[in-house]
């Protein structure tokens, strides 16, 4: 902690200049706006940004979601109303994407369909067995607890990297499987195989996110409440159905939403990573954004904007829901 | 029914001796309390009964057989937590019931053992609210009532009276002890507060840093304390202790002479003691009487009257450091006067410098 | 416990509490000696083949550790020559040194007799000797390729990591400021816009923001990824949780002794809140260093890519050149993994506060 308070000093020393600079313009806003009105000074710069990069986008997306042509520029684009919507929802059986208009986006939607719920269970379960495990009387606790958090740090960018090296076919796996007389498997050309992949990659470099909040969830169950139960004859399975369990509900539903807001939005690793393939075996909502709004010629804002909006909707309800239990959870005795 | 025997129980935490070779046995139905300083032990002793802490060395025997491989949950004892430990997403019901269904209790069993430990600490009106619902005391009752559906051959209570506020205390330790009558278990109670030891108990244990320094009934304790600790630690206000040498010993009497009080003469009563002997002496607050005037054997001027009403604190200084006397009724010295003041006759002790009392015949 | 102690095994049976380990404990132990492997090898099998030469990185299967082919002086060849260990027909070994290689034989020397001449010795014969060697050749290369564009990605990344944190530290701490220690009209509104944001992921607005990013001319510009996330919630809720527990008498009696409300704000708030800003800060760091979406839209030309970027179009030329790719991949990794292993409490803290609010 000392080494970050020399540092704090020199970054203060750093900012107070300007801070000195600006201190006469700020003091006469004090005069004459009054303390009542002089917070929205603070909160200005704050206020500007939200208004310039969060709310209006939302409302400029309405607009191009509503409007047509491959212009960027609202001005040049024509009103459609519905019709992108439409289009994109319009599918001749919905449970195969072939016979819809826009048959990448319900590729996309179906691979998504599959992957959050996979990958979220699988990361969560793991996420959960490494915080029991991290949560009993061992040794060098901070160490393990590093090593699993470890990944988190590392860049999508990073992680794809990673294990398509180690994916190759001339790759370590191959070459381990090698060791034990298996033979080489192109693991990231085979479409199911890749999926499998996509999901391990992305859990080995989050899970240690939820570990560190499922951790501490299980910290804070009293310790004298284990040995109560143990008194009472609990076995190891009874107490963690009927005790642990119960007790980490709260974080536990926290944790699975925050999950599956980041699972729906997945892209970055992926996208490095398989490039949304073999074909579009990989492909997710985000993906198809990107590739309607950014890479393929025309650009389709109107699509882009319409499924960005969707999407939206979904991340809206799970955010909704994980704020109401942040609200009333902690409901403990 | 349930006798408990310790033998030669030693528990050490990495290098640090935390319990040193205890022997203690607890008879059947006794109400038996732990009771020292802070860190003496006595915790873990009751933690290591109940099972939840491995010995080091020693046994341990509930009615003759050993349980010290046993885990905690099949010995038969039951404990009662200091912060209650009631599980906080549970009903008070299902608090009562968790124990009894994880031993496959049929379920009018358990309703009946749970209405019974409800009815008997007056919690049944709460067996559907959750713990957050409750007051300090309901909780504690609640707890108790755990270790009772479970029918333990032995209760044990780990200061179960710490949290709550004085008046509260006060009546729990009545209800403690009723249910003591009542059920006439053996209980294992453990404290830091002597007046819970001394009011509840049937034979006090006291420990300091992991010794068992005398095992006794409370009057016993009181009277004849083994040596200076116990004196100074069983009794409220504390035993007043004046350093002293032995100036001449007679045969049925010698003289003490106290720092900076003059001499006294006391009868021997059969101590061994020794001309220039240094030793302790020690007597209560309620044991010292005001003599007639200028007939001593102590002149002590007061600095300090508290008055109570019933009885009165006056604490005087003395060379050696504060004596302080207790007397009945209102007084009327004040402060600043000197007083005469001498041990009531037979209710005072000696401790040598090995701190033992110094014993004689007769109490 | 001396018993318990006595023996090496014994002394890692003993957890905390001096109890003698059971087969959970095992198992426990078990599972997170796996996890660890599967944690750490892969990052680390990157950063031991970046030290590989291109030949050593081509090979099947791979080796564990850097190797490289001995080589020796020999005199009368201006280059040492790679040694091998040569099978003669009749079961002699000898260790030779390769001249040249022509087809499936090599022309080979003795080294400590090289006047002797050249012998010719079948290919399959011949196995080479080679020994750990740390190669720093992908480094290099990949510091001086393409007249060290990388050093461009690297200044634009540090450039964007630490304005963006410096801007969002002082613009969130204002806003946390103002909402924490001022009561006013309205207050309940802003906080409930800079809420409403955490329902607004960057995923969501993409062709908006690229709209807006563009009309203010920041397209292909580094601004233009600053721009849109130096605000950001849950650094302005973490920060308003902290300032709460300030004292206000602490404001009261400053503003009696005359400072204004921006001096307050630097000279007494911002020092007061050092923890709750350096966890900030980590976090803004993190994000900045490898955030990947947002550039990829706004940043489409070289001098301007950042680290991520430059990364992942290293991939997309023809001939990858996997050894600088490595070299790479450790390079932009290493400052947050550093960082990390002395910042580690400060993060899991930060994460655990911040999920169980």
């Amino acid at each position: 902690m000392h080494s970050d308070g020399k540092a704090m000093e020199y970054l203060g020393a750093a900012a107070a200049l300007p801070a000195r600079a600006l201190e006469p313009v700020m003091a006469g806003l004090q005069r004459v706006l009054g303390m009542g009105r002089l917070p929205w000074v603070f909160l200005a710069p704050n206020l500007a940004i939200i208004a310039l990069f969060s709310l209006a986008p939302v409302l400029i997306n309405v607009m191009y979601s509503v409007t047509g042509t491959d212009n960027l520029y609202p001005g040049e684009r024509t009103f459609v109303g519905l019709a992108n919507f439409a289009t994109l929802l319009e599918c001749g059986n919905y449970l195969d994407p072939a016979t819809c208009s826009r048959d990448l986006f319900w590729r996309a939607v179906r691979n998504a369909l599959v992957f959050v719920p996979t990958q979220v269970a699988v990361m969560i379960g793991m996420a959960l067995a490494t915080a029991i495990a991290l949560n009993r009387d061992i040794r060098a606790r901070g160490f393990f607890r590093g090593i699993f958090f470890f990944p988190v740090m590392l860049s999508p960018v990073v992680v794809a990297m990673t294990w398509l090296w180690l994916l190759q076919r001339d790759g370590a796996l191959n070459g381990i499987l090698g060791l034990f007389g298996f033979e080489r498997v192109s693991w990231l050309t085979d479409p199911s195989r890749a999926f499998k992949w996509s999901v391990f990659v992305t859990v080995w470099a989050h899970m240690g996110f939820y570990t560190i909040i499922l951790l501490a969830g299980l910290q804070s169950i009293p310790a004298d409440i284990y040995e109560a139960a143990k008194m009472d004859r609990a076995s190891p399975w009874r107490v963690f159905t009927r005790i642990t369990l119960p007790l980490l509900k709260p974080v536990l539903l926290v944790v699975f939403i925050l999950a599956v807001i980041r699972s729906v939005q997945t892209f970055d690793e992926i996208y490095v990573l398989t490039g949304g393939g073999p074909g579009t075996a990989t492909k997710m909502i985000v993906h198809y954004i990107f590739d309607t709004g950014f890479a393929v010629m025309p650009r389709n804002y109107g699509l882009a904007s319409a499924a960005s909006l969707m999407l939206g909707l979904v991340l809206f309800v799970f955010t909704a829901i994980q704020m109401r239990l942040a609200r009333g959870g902690g409901a403990n005795g | 029914m349930a006798r408990l025997t310790i033998e030669g129980l030693s528990k050490t935490f990495g290098v640090v001796d935390v319990i040193r070779a205890a022997n203690l046995e607890i008879a059947d139905g006794e109400f038996v309390v732990f009771v020292g300083p802070s860190g003496c032990g006595k915790s873990t002793l009751l933690r290591l009964i109940a099972g939840l802490e491995e010995v080091s060395s020693g046994d341990i025997r509930i009615d003759g057989v050993s349980v010290v491989r046993t885990a905690a949950a099949h010995r038969g004892v039951a404990m009662v937590f200091q912060s209650y430990a009631l599980y906080p997403h549970m009903t008070v019901r299902e608090n009562l019931s968790f124990g009894l269904e994880n031993m496959r209790m049929k379920k009018a069993e358990i309703a009946r053992r749970v209405d019974h430990a409800a009815k008997m600490l007056r919690i049944d009106a709460y067996l559907d609210r959750k713990p957050r619902q409750l007051s300090g005391g309901q909780r504690q009752r609640v707890a108790i009532g755990r270790a009772i559906t479970r029918d333990p051959k032995i209760f044990l209570f780990d200061e179960p009276l710490s949290n709550l506020d004085a008046e509260l205390r006060v009546l729990m330790r009545l209800e403690i002890s009723k249910l003591h009558n009542r059920l006439k278990n053996t209980m294992i109670y453990v404290t830091h507060d002597q007046v819970e030891a001394m009011t509840m108990a049937d034979r006090i244990v006291v420990l300091r840093a992991g010794v068992i320094e005398q095992v006794g009934a409370p009057l016993e304790l009181y009277n004849r304390p083994r040596n200076r600790f116990v004196a100074g630690f069983i009794g409220s206000p504390r035993m007043n202790f004046v350093p002293g040498r032995v100036t001449r010993v007679g045969d049925s009497d010698f003289d003490l002479e106290c720092d900076g009080l003059g001499s006294m003469t006391l009868p021997r009563g059969g101590r061994a003691v020794a001309a220039g002997q240094f030793v302790t002496f020690g007597v209560r607050p309620e044991h010292l009487e005001l003599g007639a005037a200028g007939a001593g054997p102590w002149r002590l001027k007061v600095e300090v009257v508290e008055q109570q009403g019933s009885s009165a604190y006056l604490h005087c200084s003395a060379p050696a450091g504060e004596v302080l006397l207790h007397v009945p009724g209102q007084a009327r010295q004040r402060e600043g006067e000197v007083l005469d003041v001498g041990p009531a006759a037979g209710a005072w002790h000696l401790f040598g410098a090995d701190e033992l009392r110094i014993v004689g015949e007769g109490p | 416990m001396a018993e318990a102690a006595a023996t090496p095994l014994g002394f890692l049976a003993l957890k905390r509490g001096g109890r003698r380990a059971d087969w959970t404990d095992w198992v426990t132990y078990g599972y997170l000696g796996l996890g660890v492997v599967v944690m750490l090898v892969p990052v680390l099998w990157v950063v031991l083949s970046s030290f590989k030469t291109e030949g050593n990185l081509m090979e099947f299967p791979p080796t564990l550790l850097p190797e490289a082919a001995k080589t020796v002086a020999v005199k009368g060849y201006e280059r040492p020559l790679p040694l091998y260990v040569v099978k003669s027909a009749d079961g002699r070994t000898a260790t030779l040194a390769q001249v040249r290689r022509v087809g499936i034989e090599a022309q080979m020397v003795d080294p400590a007799h090289p006047e002797a001449g050249l012998v010719t010795v079948p290919v399959d014969a011949a196995t080479p000797i080679r020994h750990f060697h740390v190669g720093t050749g992908n480094y290099t290369r990949l510091l001086d390729s393409a007249g060290g564009t990388i050093w461009t990605s690297i200044y634009n990344t540090v450039f964007i990591t630490v304005v963006a944190t410096a801007i969002t530290l002082v613009m969130n701490a204002m806003a946390a400021f103002a909402l924490s220690k001022y009561r006013f009209r309205g207050s309940g509104v802003a906080l409930l816009a800079i809420l409403a944001t955490l329902m607004v992921p960057a995923t969501v607005v993409l062709v908006p923001i690229y709209l807006i990013v563009s009309e203010l001319g920041l397209l292909n510009n580094v601004w233009g990824v600053i721009l849109p996330v130096i605000s950001t919630p849950t650094g302005v809720f973490l920060l308003r949780q902290y300032m709460l527990t300030i004292p206000d008498e602490l404001l009261e009696a400053a503003r009696m002794d005359h400072a204004s409300e921006w001096r307050i704000f630097w000279r007494l708030i911002l020092p007061l809140a050092t923890p709750a800003l350096a966890v900030v800060a980590i976090f803004s760091i993190m994000s900045r260093w490898n955030d990947f979406l947002l550039p990829l839209v706004v940043l489409n030309k070289p001098e301007v890519y950042t680290l991520q970027l430059a990364l992942a179009g290293y991939s997309d030329e023809n001939g990858i050149q996997y050894g600088m790719l490595l070299a790479m991949t450790t390079l932009t990794a290493l400052p947050l993994a550093v960082g990390f292993l002395f910042l580690q409490r400060y993060i899991t803290t930060g994460i655990a506060s911040t999920g169980i609010k």
